[in-house]
């Protein structure tokens, strides 16, 4: 169990005094889960039974042969839920039963989180609130519903941006008023020490089964991995197990209407040091430190903030980060739709976008894995909107 | 000597610390704002900061800091609000404010600042003693008081721990959640300042949820050496936004009447 609060110079525990015992008990008591071989054992039963791991890694013959590489999709978009935003949701409500809390929290920007945590409440029967931007609500129609359906009870947030940020917000407020029966399911590898660990933990099963699987495939590691980043979940959760192999790992971020625009959510990109959300991370924000508002056609990128994890491997030059526009995340959409009958979440679009970008410098026997975090049903509305389903 | 420990050395009855947004509805306005709650009585100003996301704060002060960012009251503002208010007195003045307000800036050239600008303590919302190696060693040397906040939720361990790191004041947030009225002061509250009481001799400030003569009386009878009234003198800012003078008054009014409460002779 990792002592320090920190990646490097990131991360820490910048929160209020009230939470911070609740935060000491969560470390104390992940700690102890992490080692408990009935907790694991119960979290891995439910994983396999019941949220159908593992999912496959899928050769995509078809865009193989487009881009002259060999192209491997990590389907979390199979994991019931439709994103990889379960892994995290089972580990945590397991583990907020484990520590006898009687309620759940979340913060949800796409809905995929505050559906992945409803989804964890009902089968677990613990009560979930979940916080939602306005905006967000409003173009996400089909999650909020799905929430409700699943029992979850969708609060909207008119603060601020109404979008993931604010929702955090406000899911720190319950929390500070209610931290004595309530967890709070956090979903990103962001926040306070120890959820950047934490939940990091809870989906570093997504790069422990991709790197299996492609041994099994290949008979070797592949050379370039790629993955969407907003808070970093997903990203976290598959960069993980590669960290000490030879292997390319790119981070994509929401480029929104263009880096030069102001209009984005590329904090690894284009931020600079600061401190949100309880950690020390790059952050969007003007020259006093004010948090910026951000912009990504995919609302579970627009955020200002990305992990201290994440931040410290992008100082250190162990990631590539890059960034994609609106645009060209709605053309990979349709692209990998038309292309191999998978529809993307607009999320996961921006790291297909990347990889039809950087395919030009890949020989025919090299292996690109692409992240696939979740289905793009939920984005359909949204895409037709924008132009991105053919008339 | 500190100006937070010259008034708690010179004084035996409790303070009334009063908390404005600084720059709230603008920084003009807000100068005479602080100046108001001096006159009326109040021993100690306490300044916000206004932060593009307070998550400490209940919904009317946010909308004190939103009317506050809107009026262009950036940190530079606010540390030109407190010298326009130390022009004319020698109130101590604390400044709350977020982390990474004082990151940005850089934390040394923050105090600094600060410390030119008049101010005798600071408070961050988000910034447990674990963390606060750096603030303190700015605060020591601006000489400015570096004021930590203990919960409800505080364990003894980590009481004793802040209690070694504070000076100033100590914060005693009364009730689990964010800032905000209400209706009277919970058993927790008054069991929190008893357990702390005889931990340490450093001046207790009671806040959150602290607006009625009633609250400031309970406390200061359960051994507080001082309640910190916030949002109920922004609610009154908010009412008044069209009628300055009006607000004056009304905080005037509403000033002395706390002020009683709290067992202190008008000045």
């Amino acid at each position: 169990m990792q002592k320090s609060t920190r990646f490097g110079p990131f991360g820490g525990r910048y929160v209020p005094e009230t939470l911070m015992e609740a935060l000491l008990d969560l470390e104390k008591a992940f700690g102890r889960a992490d080692i408990d071989v009935a907790f694991q054992r119960t979290l891995s039963t439910i994983l396999t039974e019941y949220a159908g791991r593992p999912t496959p890694l899928t050769c995509c013959a078809n865009t193989s042969r487009d881009l002259g590489c060999r192209v491997y999709l990590k389907r979390e978009d199979l994991l019931h839920g439709g994103a990889h935003k379960l892994n995290n949701t089972l580990g945590q409500a397991l583990l907020a039963r484990y520590m006898g809390k009687s309620r759940l929290i979340a913060e949800t920007g796409a809905g995929q989180h505050g559906v992945a945590t409803a989804i964890a409440g009902a089968v677990l029967g613990l009560p979930v609130d979940v916080y939602m931007g306005a905006t967000d609500i409003a173009r996400q129609g089909l999650n909020v519903d799905r929430m409700k359906l699943l029992g979850a009870r969708v609060i909207p947030v008119h603060s601020g941006s109404r979008t993931l940020k604010d929702a955090v917000n406000e899911a720190l407020r319950d929390w500070v008023a209610s931290v004595g029966d309530t967890h709070y399911v956090l979903g990103s590898v962001v926040g306070p020490h120890p959820y950047p660990l934490m939940v990091r933990t809870f989906q570093s099963v997504i790069g422990e089964e991709t790197r299996e699987q492609c041994l099994q495939k290949e008979g070797r590691l592949p050379d370039v991995i790629l993955a969407c980043v907003g808070g970093g979940s997903n990203a976290m959760g598959m960069f993980h197990r590669f960290i000490d192999d030879p292997v390319r790992l790119i981070g994509v971020e929401a480029g929104g209407e263009g880096l030069d625009t102001g209009r984005h959510g590329a904090s690894l990109c284009a931020g600079t040091e600061g401190v949100l959300h309880g950690a020390l991370s790059y952050l969007l924000q003007d020259a006093a430190g004010q948090i910026a508002d951000t912009h990504s056609i995919a609302a579970g990128l627009d955020y200002p903030g990305v992990g201290p994890e994440l931040s410290h491997l992008k100082q250190s030059g162990r990631i590539e980060v890059a960034a994609v526009t609106d645009r060209e995340a709605l053309d990979a959409f349709g692209y990998l739709s038309r292309n191999e009958g998978i529809i993307p979440a607009l999320e996961s679009s921006h790291a297909i976008a990347h990889a039809l970008r950087i395919a030009d410098h890949l020989g025919p026997d090299d292996i690109m894995v692409i992240n696939l975090s979740g289905r793009g049903d939920k984005d359909v509305g949204e895409a037709a909107q924008r132009g991105g389903v053919p008339g | 000597m500190n100006r937070i420990d010259r008034w708690f050395g010179e004084h035996t009855t409790p303070a009334f610390i009063g908390f404005a947004v600084a720059g709230d509805p603008d920084p003009e306005t807000s100068v005479r704002v602080a100046n108001t709650l001096v006159s009326a009585g109040v021993d100690i100003l306490e300044l916000g900061m206004p932060f593009s996301d307070p998550v400490a704060d209940g919904p009317t002060i946010q909308r004190a800091g939103q009317r506050a960012l809107a009026a262009g009251t950036t940190p530079d503002e606010v540390f030109a609000v407190a010298r326009a208010i130390r022009v004319s007195c020698e109130v101590p003045i604390v400044l709350l404010t977020y982390f990474n307000l004082v990151w940005n800036r850089g934390i040394e050239v923050f105090y600094r600042d600060a410390r030119d600008a008049g101010i005798d303590g600071i408070p961050i919302v988000h910034m447990p003693v674990e963390e606060s190696d750096g603030v303190r060693e700015a605060a020591s040397a601006a000489g400015i008081a570096p004021i930590f906040l203990v919960a409800p939720t505080t364990s003894v361990v980590r009481q004793e721990a802040i209690i070694a790191r504070a000076s100033g004041f100590l914060y005693l947030v009364s009730v689990l959640g964010v800032t905000g009225v209400r209706d009277r002061v919970a058993e927790e509250t008054v069991s929190l300042i008893r357990r702390v009481r005889c931990r340490t001799g450093l001046p207790l400030a009671v806040g959150f949820g602290i607006s009625k003569p009633g609250h400031a009386a309970a406390c200061c009878g359960a051994g507080a050496d001082a309640v910190i009234v916030g949002s109920a003198i922004v609610e009154i800012i908010e009412r008044h936004l069209d009628d300055e003078d009006a607000m004056m008054d009304a905080l005037s009014a509403y000033i002395f009447s706390m002020r009683a409460a709290t067992g202190a002779k008008p000045g």
